[in-house]
């Protein structure tokens, strides 16, 4: 079936999701919407589904126009979405949870027919899975094999499908990506999101890429990986004026670092972080970076290696324990990690210091608010609710927050969202730090703030880590290379 | 780019609700062919009628404030501590039990009393401790922690009073053997009042207000009742300050049971509580955690619950009217206060 955007808008709040997005995709082809987090597939996919309301624009399905206001009306349509995390009932049976969405089996469903036609359907696919089973002995692959089949049965011409390889194994990559061939032959088109470039060149027809809520453009094979990884992460202007503070004196040393999580296994990091320098981690988003990160702050604990803050060790010790030596965690998240909603300015430098007495001293914590407010240029007044500040003054709030004599200052998007007299201004202040001797690890997904900021870069990719890259000698094309994943 | 939400807005909307519980109870009234107006004059009257009767009111606004003042503590951690029944109900047992094993000794009484009351704290703070670790470290949900607890609280009151402490003859719903009068807290004569508990209350919540509004120790725990992560992120040992919400608010619901025993019952009853905890419940609810509030709204919630004890004799209706209007006005109050998000969203 032919899926047609026509000038999709989406906003929320101030932030434009989706902006005058079309994209035509014609019947039997897979189409790849590649995007960094915050791009605005996820939104564009929603909009498609009915999971929510687009503000202006028109969706047309084989040049028809359609509204579509619920996920139960995209699947009468005939569009069926996959999920990163396949919505089923884990403690059901699996036939039920195949039979469950449609309507048309009424009350009393026919299970015998049911199971007969779920038999099917398996066999052309080539899956084998127990309909008898319970959905929580099955792999994270089996369970999309199962949605897909069950998309399928109610009717789905269109099959998105949402980062479908993270967490599964490559044998069972391979067989999702032979239904899905299977599936356009058959007339059905494909959507595939995905921020790995590797699997988007090896299975989509085409691809359409999106940064900023706007679609950065559309690309054909065969594809150019510098090209895809431009239009995501945009053009990386040559850099100005660099400033770097590392010296020669280790602070902080990483050896063996093994970490694993649901979802990814990093093994065997090593590294040295020198006093005073600045460390950027580049990568697709879910690649290993921020694991890497908040096992620095203490925050995850890793399976095996150690690490050793100016020659003592602190591996397996606690995220408070960190922060008493001096590493401080920024998280992303600002409002939702950070900050505490309903709470002044005041309030959270009076948290973040250490404690005086059993009782606060307002004035003092005026003063202190004051000071920080007019030193870090914060838009606001010490009584504010942080959650009024907006979010470019609620992150130079959150740096502020961070101790002032710190060895190590780790941060995952210091600048996301935010404009670029912001982001010149807390470089600033972090460069600052580091001529102080801080060092800094920092995640982002902007090609251009990696390159002018920090002294050298390491790239992860699907849990991989590369050598640590000297910025002064790494080019664009060489960083988006193993952000794709070639040479990793 | 700052948005200040308009003062006499909000002030409307809280009288709205009133209104509307008034309206609603009312209705009710009158779905039973009774006279609305009669009924609140009466509940008034019963209330503030006459200087015996407005004491009775603080001796059912004593335990509520108790059990409120803790309540605002585990509140502003973000904790729903339903088992503070159980908490009252321990603190008594615990009292009763430090009573007993001194009232046959040669210590002073009014020391006996003191213990008793630490005694009581402990009782509470104890029951609340283990709601607290089911929670930060077993994952149980407070509420349904809470409310485990207080069906055993309950079964080992019956137990004790039927059982080990049942009167010398044979035991009875109407509680165990009362204790001597020494043993009593000292009470305003004629009336059920002790103004040793009294005082013990209005100190309680002025502690409290203090607690939450000037000490690192209130900050903290409101940082965490809001958000746990970012809380934990600005390094404050979350678990810890949770732990502590609950063994406060124990400590304080017990002293009520301990005010219930020592100065009002004189000996353990099997409803011991008398639902003053759930009742807190509703009045820290519609307070939103500003301890100055909660001392007039648990006053009134008392007068309405003393005040009704007139229905029945007057007007041949069930005490119980005094529940439904305290509900409808939790209700009232939290849906107005719904609708003015909405609204204020909206503009």
């Amino acid at each position: 079936m032919k899926v047609e955007l026509r000038n999709i808008h989406k906003t929320f709040g101030k932030v434009h999701a989706n902006d005058d997005i079309s994209l035509v995709v014609p019947a039997g082809t897979i189409q790849g919407i590649l995007g960094e987090n915050g791009a605005g597939k996820s939104t564009l996919m929603k909009v498609l589904t009915g999971f929510i309301h687009l503000d202006k624009g028109e969706i047309l399905l084989d040049d028809r126009p359609v509204k579509i206001n619920s996920p139960a009306d995209a699947i009468r349509h005939g569009i069926g979405m996959l999920h990163q995390d396949p919505l089923d009932f884990p403690p059901m049976r699996i036939l039920d949870n195949f039979l469950i969405g449609r309507r048309e089996v009424g009350v009393f469903p026919n299970r015998r027919k049911i199971r007969q036609e779920f038999i099917e359907l398996q066999e052309r696919f080539g899956f084998n899975i127990d309909p008898d089973g319970y959905i929580e002995s099955l792999t994270v692959g089996e369970r999309q094999q199962l949605e897909i089949m069950r998309l399928l049965w109610m009717g789905a011409r269109v099959l998105i499908l949402d980062e479908p390889t993270t967490g599964i194994s490559a044998s069972q990559r391979e067989k999702l990506f032979e239904t899905l061939r299977i599936l356009v032959k058959d007339g059905m088109s494909v959507i595939f999101v995905s921020h790995k470039l590797e699997e988007v060149e090896a299975l989509c027809d085409r691809v359409a890429v999106m940064r900023r809520g706007k679609l950065a453009g559309e690309a054909f094979p065969p594809f150019s990986m510098d090209h895809l990884v431009r239009l995501m992460f945009g053009k990386a202007v040559p850099v100005g004026d660099r400033t770097f503070y590392g010296t020669d004196q280790v602070a902080v040393k990483v050896s063996g670092l093994t970490i694993e999580d649901v979802r990814l296994q990093i093994r065997n990091v090593n590294l040295d972080i020198y006093k005073g320098e600045v460390i950027g981690l580049a990568g697709m988003e879910g690649s290993g970076q921020r694991q890497f990160l908040r096992t620095l702050g203490g925050l995850m604990r890793p399976v095996g290696g150690r690490i050793y803050l100016q020659g003592k060790e602190i591996t397996g010790r606690s995220y408070h324990y960190f922060m008493h030596q001096g590493i401080s965690f920024v998280p992303a998240a600002r409002l939702e990690e950070g900050l505490i909603d309903g709470l002044t300015l005041t309030d959270h430098f009076v948290l973040a210091r250490e404690q005086s007495g059993m009782f606060i001293n307002r004035a003092d914590a005026l003063n202190i608010t004051q000071r920080h407010i007019e030193d870090f240029n914060i838009r606001g007044t010490p009584e504010h609710r942080i959650e009024a500040l907006s979010g470019g003054n609620q992150q130079r709030a959150l740096l502020a927050l961070t101790r002032s004599k710190l060895n190590l200052l780790l941060m995952e998007h210091p600048t996301r969202g935010l404009d670029i007299e912001s982001t010149i201004y807390i470089w600033g202040k972090l460069k600052e730090r580091c001529k102080h001797g801080t060092c800094i690890v920092f995640i982002s997904s902007d090609l251009e703030e990696l390159l002018q900021y920090s002294d050298r870069i390491l790239v992860f990719f699907g849990g991989k880590v590369s050598q640590p890259l000297d910025t002064v000698t790494t080019t664009v094309d060489q960083l988006g290379q193993l952000i794709g994943g070639k040479g990793l | 780019m700052f948005k200040s939400k308009p003062r006499w807005f909000g002030l409307g909307m809280q009288i709205l609700a009133v209104v509307l519980a008034l309206l609603f109870t009312s209705i009710i009234l009158l779905m039973v062919k009774a006279q609305p107006f009669e009924a609140y004059k009466n509940i008034i009257l019963g209330s503030v009628g006459s200087f015996k009767k407005f004491s009775d009111v603080l001796v059912a606004w004593i335990p509520l404030l108790l059990a409120t003042s803790g309540l605002l503590i585990t509140f502003s951690a973000g904790l729903w501590n339903i088992g503070i029944e159980g908490q009252i109900t321990m603190g008594a047992i615990f009292t009763t039990w430090a009573l007993r094993l001194l009232q046959d000794t040669t210590v002073p009484p009014a020391l006996i009393i003191i213990l008793a009351f630490l005694a009581g704290m402990l009782g509470g703070a104890l029951w609340a401790s283990l709601v607290g670790m089911l929670k930060v470290y077993g994952s149980v949900n407070e509420i349904f922690g809470g409310l485990g607890m207080n069906f055993i609280a309950t079964a080992m009151t019956i137990w004790l009073i039927f059982g080990p402490w049942k009167r010398p003859g044979v035991g009875s719903m109407s509680g165990t053997e009362p204790f001597r009068e020494a043993l009593w807290l000292p009470m305003v004569p004629g009336l059920r009042l002790s103004l040793w508990s009294l005082v013990l209350a209005i100190v309680v919540i002025v502690i409290v207000f203090f607690l939450l509004k000037g000490t690192y120790f209130g900050l903290r725990l409101k940082a965490v009742g809001r958000n746990m992560r970012s809380a934990f992120h600005l390094g404050i040992p979350t678990s810890r300050y949770m732990l502590a919400a609950f063994l406060l608010c124990g400590a304080m619901a017990g002293l009520a049971g301990a005010v219930q025993v020592t100065g009002v019952y004189h000996r353990l009853i099997p409803s011991i509580s008398s639902g003053y905890g759930f009742l807190g419940l509703l009045v820290a609810m519609l307070v939103n955690y500003q301890p100055l509030v909660a001392v007039p709204v648990s006053l009134f919630f008392a007068m309405l619950n003393i005040g009704s004890i007139q229905l029945p004799i007057v007007m041949k209706l069930d005490s119980t009217l005094s529940g439904v209007l305290q509900g409808a006005l939790v209700l009232f109050v939290l849906l107005v206060d719904g609708a003015r998000k909405v609204l204020l969203k909206k503009s």
